[in-house]
């Protein structure tokens, strides 16, 4: 009788591990809008599509090389976020959940029937972004996209925690967030640390959309794998970029065991689970604040 | 103009339709939905139905959402679980007038257990976990074969009412509408009672409610149960309007149309819902005509109808939000009320 | 005017709703017994006793974080003090959700309007109905029978007992969000008084009233207190209307009752004059 298979446990772990990085920066998208607006964001999954098929546009498309084709991408999803920041959450600041979270689903639905009018609905494939080469810890292989993968998220994460700590922009941002009103008053300019917080947003989706993209394959289905890392956001708390870390890792590493030992189609709700768990035992997450209502 | 319009009672102050004129129209309008399955095309009348569906789960959701303020991403989920017991019971000879109800209360059974969470979570945090509920119901029909058929889908025999199979559209025509109207004025009486009245204290300022002596956790459940009833019903009358049903309709899309609707409509108004079911119904027609009224030059334009609908849909929903919060009753309101006092100036 | 008409409604649990205590007798109906309140490192009450005594006015005053809120809302029930309890009627409320409290017969307004927006007056009147009433999800979708006449019922007691009791017939069917201000504190009493209560709970009923809404409010107390015998406590600031209506004031500082007694009492009290009433202005308007 073999032994149990630790290889393969080790395996599942560490990519499970590793690409929890990317969820993570999917979740720091969602958190950065949260803690800034107040907004859960349902089009995170188009941003994350808009940022893979404008580069296939710029790279493949139009021929731009790499290294023009990426600034431009990202350019030009900066523009996007800003233009929905101004067309859209602007006019709805002040009404209630429920209108500005149906307008993020609309906005996810416009979003995806252009996607998938412009370009078509087939797959597509991306151009490789990340090294292929697997690393060999003895006999576990932990293939070479998903350790890049983990490595960029990490760095963007940390990137953003430093800027937002350090920067005089990124202090603004937070006060921003925390209490409109004061730092309205102390000169802050709000409207424009919001829009901020979209176009950053954007740009987190656009980044880890074209990582996936080209790791799998570009299609509309993008669209709608944030959906799964809302179970990320929920674990960690929905205002803690450190809860988006830490739950990204411990979500990542969930699905990557549950694919590994019961099957894809397990996996695929393994996320919702988290979240129905989640939210009957320990509803603001592991970081997130409680929210005290004023009697 | 609004003349002679004097209430001499409270039960007539009280009353859904109190002057002449709106009892008048109530009967225009019934006998004109009554009349319409008999000189109406196959597509129409087919259309009849599926808009009454619609107005069904829309009607469902205006009262657990636009009503008590809880917000669910699930209402589609609710729909199967009524239509796949509908189908269930059918297949094994219950009657129509059994697995209706049944329908309808094995989603309500299924809302007080999503609505559970409210004890503890509100708004965003709630909406979250009905979302995750609608994926893991999902998930569930496509599993659970013996029970739904799987991906395959199910079979639903004919309903038959007093002996009489409802085989024709326009047989379903006037059921659906029965049943509709019938849920409808359910709904609006709803709201003239402390049970309404209730919702909309919950939603507005649960606190507030509390000391006034409303056990929250005990309202909030029964609005999703009633939602869920609502749902669950609409569902099964779409198992019998289709004869087959597949997991592939329950899904986000569908919770998605339903919130449209009655942000279209009007949030926790009976006509709104009615305005919404209709737009939201009409929409998808209207594109469909003018897509196939474009392929004529491009071809191409035919492959686009679904990826437009969607991008048609989103839009509305946002123009919508940003022009018109209040929905189309609002717009409907407003043109009543000039026409209250006209031809004399308000 | 009495309120003693036989209704289909279900009167208040416990006692009939205008049943009021002879005077003279000596149990309080509502009491708070040596309660304690702190949230993390703020103590908001520091062992507060008070006695409320049946058919009389009793006010609350004192500094803004004095604690006279969290009085409030521990005796409704949303905050649960850590120590000594609250008893309505000698029953210890300890544990009793405020749901439950309100069926008891305590009812409530709050500092800032608490109305609901999306009712009219009339709707927001009804609900301080709510617990008497009896309709579930079956009779209300079907609203004819037993549904309807309780709504009826309720709709004519409410008519005659608090609408035109307190002048306003006219805004009955108006959405409460228009309201001006001082309307929609007097709905907001008026809804507390569909609850037929044992004791109306008042926070601040004045605040911000110009010179005729507060006295347009203070005569709604008195008469509330007279004509009905209802129980009256009260959080005020307008030290006016504390001295002139109420039988018996009790003076909050830093979470403890630091004097009571009658009005005259507690102006000639050296140590709330030194907390509270310090400056000249204030000393002459108690006056």
């Amino acid at each position: 009788m073999t032994g149990f298979d630790w290889i393969a446990l080790a395996e599942f772990s560490a990519i499970g591990l590793l690409s929890g990085g990317l969820l993570a920066l999917v979740a720091l998208g969602f958190v950065l809008i949260y803690k800034g607006t107040g907004v859960i964001n349902f089009a995170m999954g188009e941003f994350m599509m808009l940022g893979a098929y404008f580069l296939y546009t710029a790279h493949v498309m139009w021929g731009l090389p790499l290294w023009m084709a990426l600034p431009a991408t990202l350019a030009a999803v900066a523009l996007c976020a800003a233009l929905v920041e101004r067309a859209i959450l602007r006019p709805l600041s002040g009404q209630p959940v429920i209108s500005v979270l149906m307008a993020t689903i609309g906005l996810a639905s416009a979003l995806h029937g252009g996607v998938d009018a412009i370009w078509g609905g087939r797959n597509y494939e991306m151009p490789q972004l990340l090294p292929r080469k697997p690393l060999f810890i003895g006999d576990v292989m932990i293939p070479g996209q998903v350790l890049w993968s983990f490595v960029l998220a990490a760095v963007v994460i940390v990137l953003f925690t430093l800027y937002f700590r350090r920067s005089r922009t990124g202090v603004a941002m937070r006060a921003a967030a925390s209490d409109p009103v004061t730092a309205y008053v102390l000169g802050i300019d709000v409207r424009a640390m919001q829009r901020l917080t979209w176009i950053y947003a954007g740009l987190v989706g656009a980044m880890a959309g074209m990582i996936v993209a080209s790791m799998t394959s570009l299609s509309p289905a993008l669209g709608g794998a944030a959906l799964g890392v809302l179970a990320v956001i929920i674990l960690g708390g929905l205002d803690s970029i450190a809860g988006a870390i830490v739950a990204g890792l411990i979500v990542g590493l969930l699905e990557s065991l549950t694919a590994g030992y019961l099957g894809g189609k397990v996996r695929d709700i393994v996320p919702y689970v988290v979240v129905l768990v989640i939210l009957l035992v320990r509803p603001y997450g592991l970081f997130g604040t409680r929210q005290i209502e004023r009697l | 103009m609004r003349i002679h319009d004097f209430r001499e009672s409270y039960v007539h102050d009280e009353a859904l339709w109190p002057t002449r004129v709106q009892r008048a129209w109530l009967v225009a309008v019934l006998v004109a939905l009554a009349a319409f399955p008999l000189v109406g095309g196959g597509y129409l009348v087919g259309l009849m139905c599926v808009l009454g569906i619609h107005v069904i789960a829309a009607a469902g959701l205006n009262i657990m959402t636009g009503g008590a303020g809880l917000i669910s991403l699930g209402h589609a989920a609710f729909m199967g679980v009524g239509c796949y017991t509908a189908a269930w019971l059918a297949q094994r000879g219950v009657p129509f007038v059994v697995t209706l109800p049944a329908a309808g209360l094995m989603a309500a059974a299924l809302g007080v257990v999503v609505g559970l969470p409210s004890l503890r979570i509100k708004g965003l945090y709630l909406a979250v976990a009905t979302l995750a509920m609608q994926f893991l119901l999902v998930y569930v029909f496509r599993e659970w074969e013996s029970v739904t058929g799987g991906v395959k889908g199910v079979n639903v025999p004919p309903a038959s009412l007093f002996g009489l199979e409802l085989n024709t559209d326009a047989r379903m025509a006037w059921l659906i509408g029965g049943c509709a109207e019938v849920m409808l004025i359910g709904a609006r009486n709803l709201f003239r009672t402390r049970v309404g009245r209730a919702f909309t204290a919950i939603r507005d300022k649960d606190i507030s409610a509390e000391v006034l002596g409303i056990h929250l956790l005990h309202y909030k459940l029964m609005a999703f149960a009633i939602g869920a009833f609502y749902a669950g019903v609409a569902g099964a009358l779409l198992g019998y309007f289709y004869r087959a049903m597949t997991p592939e309709y329950f899904t986000l899309q569908l919770s998605i149309f339903y919130l449209a609707a009655i942000i279209v409509g009007g949030l926790g108004s009976t006509l709104g819902t009615i305005l919404g079911a209709v737009f939201m119904t009409l929409v998808p027609e209207l594109l469909r005509g003018g897509v196939a009224f474009a392929a004529q030059w491009t071809p191409r334009a035919t492959e686009i109808l679904s990826p437009i609908q969607q991008v048609v849909f989103g839009l509305l929903i946002i123009g919508f939000l940003v022009f018109e919060p209040h929905g189309l009753v609002e717009v409907w309101r407003r043109i009543r009320r000039f026409f209250h006092l006209w031809p004399f100036r308000s | 005017m009495s309120t003693t008409t036989a209704l289909p409604l279900a009167p208040a649990a416990g006692l009939a709703p205008d049943a009021t205590e002879a005077p003279g007798e000596a149990t309080p109906v509502l009491r708070a017994e040596g309660v304690y309140l702190g949230f993390g490192g703020i103590q908001a009450l520091a062992g507060v006793s008070l006695d409320v005594m049946p058919g009389e006015i009793t006010a609350v005053i004192g500094p803004n974080g004095a604690g006279k809120t969290s009085l409030f809302n521990t005796l409704s029930g949303f905050y649960r003090p850590q120590r000594g309890r609250i008893l309505l009627d000698g029953r210890d409320l300890t544990g009793v959700r405020p749901d439950r409290r309100a069926a008891l017969g305590l009812a409530r307004t709050f500092q800032n309007v608490a109305l609901f927006r999306g009712l009219s007056v009339l709707d927001n009147i009804k609900l301080g109905g709510h617990t008497r009433l009896n309709a579930n999800p079956l009779t209300a979708l079907w609203y004819r029978g037993p549904a309807q006449r309780e709504e009826v019922a309720l709709r004519r007691e409410i008519e005659r007992d608090v609408i035109d009791f307190l002048e306003i017939d006219h805004i009955r069917h108006l959405p409460v969000a228009g309201l001006a201000y001082g309307l929609q504190k007097r709905v907001e009493l008026a809804r507390a008084l569909a609850m037929r209560p044992k004791v109306l709970m008042l926070d601040e009923p004045v605040a911000g009233m110009n010179r005729e809404e507060t006295e347009d409010m203070a005569r709604f107390i008195l008469d509330i207190q007279e004509e009905r015998g209802i129980t009256v406590l009260l959080i005020e600031h307008d030290m006016g209307l504390v001295m002139d209506i109420s039988h018996h004031v009790v003076v909050l500082n830093f979470g403890q009752v630091i004097g009571q007694g009658t009005p005259a009492q507690v102006r000639a009290n050296p140590e709330v004059v030194r907390a509270y009433l310090g400056d000249e202005a204030t000393r002459r308007a108690v006056k």
